[in-house]
């Protein structure tokens, strides 16, 4: 039982201990202890997974009743089958590879023991989210990790840009959280109970059955199941809930790595495919989620391709990713969005990291216009990124290219028109991928350098404290794809009774046996794009200026992120901080006090100041309590005799 | 042990700290010195002595325990009755525990008039108490109205520069519901010849009593919550209190409505209950979204956790006229919590305005660099405050999500938007007050918290932590005593709300359907 227990709660002794002793045990103490307990951590993964997942040891382990009333209970209790080994086994690898990078990368700053704590804790609150045994303690972790993403997007508080970018991931996540709590809510109501075993198990019997909802009636697994998806799209920043998620990159780089990469906002993927049971039964449901995904994947790769900051091209590339993994829990392919959750986890925080070695190198720049020509200072960061984006684009053998695949080909087996809306825009944006990747290498690495000469006499290559972190990611991103492929096979039960697809879902199944053209297609827009972004940025690197100009109104939107930032402000920001004003000075000082205690007061105050000429100083006040009492004793007497 | 009137002991002890700080004699500084410690020795007795309550209490019965009865006039049905149930005793502890806080709290901070200030806190001790253990409507009345005077002093005395004008809204509010009781109690009197609580709860009342008593009792109580729209005395009365006035104020004296709902109106009165029940969602959903926005435009600190506090009290009230277990024993849980959360943000308030005598938010930032353990200790009770789960915040809030998503799923919706307001405002509020740069000339030399600070802090952030994660020893002593009160409300229920709609007028009928 301890070894089950001990990933999830070794690194919350480490951040304890960091956090609240650090400044007294200096720095070097605090990051060995808190990288210790999360080495210790990933120890004890590698074995959860292979008793869970090899010998099919599936794990519940009860702690303590969290609270109960009437028929509403809640235990602490940790859930360890299939899906959650696969989880806490990826989380706590790459986080204790994020933790050693981050003794490197953060060296100079001045409050270390923080940092390591907060690094901990997040590791802590998102493996208590996958291990969850219940839908309460999910939001438990679900709002931990949002939490600690709060904490360390902030983390300069000295830096406005750092507070509001908090603040702003903090809120929009509120959004999505709402959505979540009212599914909660909704599933208590329905289903008597919010642990996952009774959930799933009544499932079936609620195909069909509606309730009543904001006054009309629904389909209770709908219901429930958009309702947590919309939590999904606030954690894992889709399409209207995704504002969020570029800012965050105020955040030191580790911290992009780590939480807005590898592992929180694929929180949202996991929850869709921890709660199959109930998303199978709810076809609508499957579909939101397939437009969503499908949409986003197209739409932040629309984005990626014209920013210029280095960590906002990749921000914008995650948001993209995500989306795949999305539109595959929506053609029931959930084992190929985990796959590719798991393989995005090693290749995205290695180009997170490597992006964070670059922005090492060239004194905290972060623009990649003043970037360029560096590719032989610092070699093999720059072989890390080609691995990175090789494997991102999803060119053959790298492990991308086995979990994008199947996505893809999922999305068009499942041959459904939303399925081929996926699948379209799916290659789509893998076109925009490789595209983004390209110029994102090429305006870094290539071509003159853009920076300053002090500048440029400083760039070196990384200490070994991090590249070789970056090794073992870059290790991972090329050979995870292969040995997981297990994952989406057909043969092998590797997922045991962890995640439902109905008999008639078939695409993973279906995905085995699409056309050639289907299964080459990827590639074959990846090289696309490569060549194109090569073409673009490379060979005439006047033609991106001159298409901008041309397609201004294009470029624009795209370079403004859709205004949504625009839109969001003049929505809703602006008319509740006008409400709120107007509410305070109109409603409550004009009207209500007014009307009410204003009005009689000054009533009363001027007949008293008639009666008594005692008006000044505290005698007044005594004077009148004690009539005030009287009076009222008095009544009473009366009334009562 | 077992015929030591604990309850009296409890509540007048303090009154006897009171009369014992009378009588100290000596110069000034020998005087206040003195007070002061007879005030924290007597109040952390008291609070030790309250400890016996929790320690004995039987929570498989939904009886009233350590009951006293003495008759007081006989000939009138009056006595001096006093007992505590499971949705009581909490209140109960929560007043004992809060009170040595303020005294350590305002150790400093009070320098004028030291011995008449802990008088009054003393006395306000034992009004507290009395309204929560009090069993005898006639008693209640008078400790629910008590408390009124020495808080209405302190407010007027020792509070900010415009402390008259709060002092009086305050005291004209509460007065105006407080009359309208009065003649509900006079009228409940007349009606049983009693005014025993126990005997009351057994009485049955016809639907047309039972909604104009309702009313009376609503005027009250709503006032003392306060709900919308009767909440303005309340931001001008906490920014002129001192801040150990806020912290009573917000952390006991807003509960009393609660209390007044759960002891009197629902079981008294179900049917009026059930009748207001949407009557009483609106106000809260109106005052959940309506103070959150207001909030999220303050520029006063103590305003905008009291605007806050109006918006918790709402979801509050939601909880209670669920009529279901999740959401009443919520309600009571939330009141506890906000007890130790709010009265935690007045004290964080305090501790800067000690030092730098402003509440301007505009007047602070970049505190962390100066003051990084208050830093923590502000971002522990901010992230309960806006219910992150494994804080005390989070089960009261979500127990009575889960009973009015039972109930009506429009309130659910609406009040779970307050959720998204709170966050915003508490999150702006410690952005600008904590940090970024530290670029203010006289923020260069603050202290951090010292040690009799971080003393009374470290209860509250224990406490609010502790009922977050694991809360099951406070919810099961409300098991038995809140099925007892469903029970009881739905016996009482004669023949449902609709037989209520006949016999109100029309016009008002029309209004709240």
């Amino acid at each position: 039982m301890l070894l089950y227990i001990a990933p999830v709660f070794l690194p919350l002794i480490g951040a304890a201990i960091t956090g609240l002793f650090g400044r007294f045990l200096g720095d070097r103490p605090s990051q060995i202890i808190s990288c210790g307990a999360m080495g210790l951590a990933a120890l004890a993964s590698i074995f959860v997974f292979n008793n869970v997942v090899m010998q099919g040891e599936v794990q519940q382990i009860f702690l303590f009743n969290w609270m109960t009333s009437g028929s509403f209970q809640v235990d602490w209790a940790l859930r360890i089958d299939e899906l959650t080994a696969m989880m806490v086994f990826t989380v706590s690898i790459v986080s204790f590879l994020i933790h050693v990078y981050s003794i490197g990368y953060m060296a100079h700053d001045s409050s270390i023991p923080r940092f390591f704590s907060y690094l901990s804790l997040f590791t802590f609150f998102m493996l208590a989210l996958v291990t969850s045994d219940n839908f309460l303690q999910l939001y438990f972790g679900w709002e931990g990790v949002g939490l600690v993403s709060y904490l360390l997007i902030g983390f300069w508080y000295k830096r406005p840009a750092a507070n509001a970018a908090a603040i702003k991931a903090f809120i929009v996540n509120r959004v999505g959280d709402f959505g979540f709590g009212l599914g909660i809510l909704a599933i208590y109501v329905a289903f008597g109970s919010v642990s996952f075993d009774t959930v799933f198990a009544a499932a079936p019997e609620k195909v069909g059955s509606e309730f009543e909802f904001l006054g009309h009636y629904f389909d209770v697994l709908t219901v429930i199941c958009i309702l947590l998806f919309v939590g999904a799209m606030g954690k894992s920043a889709q399409f209207l809930l995704h504002t969020w998620l570029p800012d965050a990159m105020e955040g030191p780089t580790p911290v992009s790595a780590l939480i807005h990469a590898a592992t929180m906002v694929t929180a949202g993927v996991f929850l869709v495919a921890r709660t199959s049971p109930l998303f199978e039964y709810a076809p609508i449901a499957l579909a939101v989620v397939t437009v969503i995904g499908a949409t986003t994947a197209i739409f932040a790769a629309t984005i990626a391709i014209t920013q210029n900051d280095i960590k906002r091209v990749i921000a914008y590339s995650t948001c993209s990713q995500l989306g795949y993994m999305f539109f595959a829990c929506g053609v029931s392919a959930y084992s190929a969005s985990i796959f590719h959750l798991t393989t995005h986890a090693f290749f995205k925080a290695l180009l997170f990291l490597g992006a964070g070695s670059v922005i090492h190198a060239m004194s905290d720049e972060q623009d990649m216009r003043k970037m360029g020509g560096i590719w032989k200072a610092i070699p093999l960061t720059y072989m890390l990124m080609w691995i990175g984006s090789l494997a991102l684009a999803g060119i053959p053998f790298f492990s991308g290219f086995f979990s994008k695949d199947v996505i893809l080909e999922s999305a068009f087996a499942a041959s459904t028109g939303l399925g081929h809306y996926a699948f379209a825009a799916g290659i789509a944006a893998a076109v925009l991928t490789a595209i983004y990747s390209w110029r994102l290498i090429i305006l870094t690495f290539h071509g003159k350098p853009r920076a300053d000469e002090k500048v440029m006499a400083h760039v070196h290559e990384s200490p070994p404290i991090m590249t070789v972190p970056l090794i073992l990611l870059a290790v991972g991103a090329i050979i995870s794809g292969y040995l997981l492929l297990p994952m989406v096979g057909t043969e092998t039960d590797f997922w045991g009774t962890s995640i439902l697809v109905l008999p008639h879902h078939h695409a993973l199944e279906g995905a085995h046996h699409v056309d050639f053209w289907v299964k080459a297609l990827p590639t074959i827009v990846a090289v696309i794009g490569i060549l194109a972004a090569y073409f673009l940025f490379l060979a005439k690197p006047q033609l991106p200026a001159l298409l901008a100009e041309r397609l201004r109104p294009l470029y624009l939107l795209s370079f403004n992120k859709y205004y949504f930032d625009e839109l969001y402000d003049w929505a809703f920001v602006r008319p509740m901080k006008y409400l709120g004003h107007g509410l305070w000075k109109q409603g409550d000082g004009g009207v209500i006090d007014g009307v009410g205690p204003d009005g009689v007061a000054a009533t009363a105050v001027a007949i008293a100041r008639r009666v008594v000429r005692l008006q000044t100083g505290y005698v007044f006040h005594y004077a009148f309590l004690m009539l005030a009492g009287v009076a009222v004793i008095i009544t009473w007497f009366l009334i009562l005799g | 042990m077992t015929d030591w009137p604990i309850l009296s002991t409890v509540t007048f002890l303090p009154l006897l700290g009171a009369a014992f700080i009378l009588l100290i004699r000596g110069n000034e500084a020998t005087v206040a010195r003195n007070s002061r410690h007879v005030a924290l020795w007597t109040t952390v007795a008291t609070f030790a002595i309250s400890l016996l309550l929790i320690a004995g209490f039987d929570t498989t019965t939904a009886e009233f325990q350590f009951e006293e009865f003495t008759p007081w006039l006989p000939e009138f049905g009056i006595g001096y009755h006093l007992g505590i149930d499971g949705i009581s005793v909490f209140f109960l502890l929560l007043t004992t525990f809060l009170v040595p806080i303020c005294i350590i709290s305002c150790w400093q901070a009070v320098q004028t008039r030291v011995r008449e200030y802990m008088i009054a806190f003393l006395v306000l001790e034992t009004f507290m108490v009395g309204v929560f253990c009090s069993l005898d409507l006639m008693m209640f009345y008078i400790f629910f109205e008590g408390q009124l005077i020495p808080m209405f002093l302190i407010i007027g005395i020792w509070g900010g520069a415009r402390r008259v004008y709060s002092a009086y809204k305050f005291f004209l509010y509460t007065l105006v519901g407080s009359v309208l009781f009065l003649l509900a109690i006079l009228f409940m009197y007349f009606q049983t010849g009693t005014t025993d609580i126990p005997a009351l709860m057994s009485h049955v009342w016809t639907p047309a009593m039972q909604t104009w008593l309702w009313l009376a009792l609503f005027a009250s109580f709503a006032v003392k919550l306060p709900m919308w729209p009767f909440h303005t005395w309340l931001p001008d009365a906490h920014v002129e209190a001192p801040t150990a006035g806020s912290v009573i104020l917000a952390g006991i004296l807003l509960k009393m409505g609660g209390y007044g709902f759960l002891r009197f109106s629902l079981p008294m009165f179900p049917d009026a209950s059930e009748f207001f029940m949407p009557f009483i969602f609106a106000l809260s959903v109106v005052a959940v979204i309506y103070t959150s926005l207001v909030a999220l435009m303050q520029q006063d600190m103590k305003k905008l956790i009291a605007y806050s506090s109006v918006a918790h009290m709402g979801i509050v009230t939601i909880g209670l006229f669920t009529f279901t277990g999740q959401g009443i024993e919520g309600g009571i849980f939330q009141m506890l919590s906000h007890g130790v959360l709010s009265a935690a943000l007045f004290l964080i308030v305090g501790v800067i305005y000690d030092r730098m005598h402003s509440r301007e938010i505009a007047a602070y930032g970049g505190l962390v660099h100066r003051m990084p353990v208050y830093a923590f200790v502000f971002m522990v009770i901010m992230l309960a405050s806006i219910g992150l789960p494994a804080t005390s915040g989070f089960v009261g809030e979500f127990l009575i999500f889960v009973g009015v998503f039972q109930v009506n799923t429009w309130v659910a919706m609406l009040g779970l938007t307050g959720v998204i307001l709170g966050a915003a405002y508490m999150l702006w509020l410690y952005r600008r007050v904590i940090f970024g740069e530290l670029t203010k000339e006289n923020l260069k030399s603050i202290k951090d918290l010292n040690m009799r600070e971080i003393g009374f802090f470290a209860p509250l952030v224990v406490l609010a932590l502790f009922m977050g994660i694991y809360p099951k020893p406070f919810l099961d002593v409300l098991h038995v005593s809140v099925e007892n009160l469903i029970a009881q409300t739905e016996m009482a229920r004669m023949g449902g709300a609709e037989v209520v709609a006949d016999l109100v007028p029309d016009a008002l009928a029309k209004v709240l359907r």
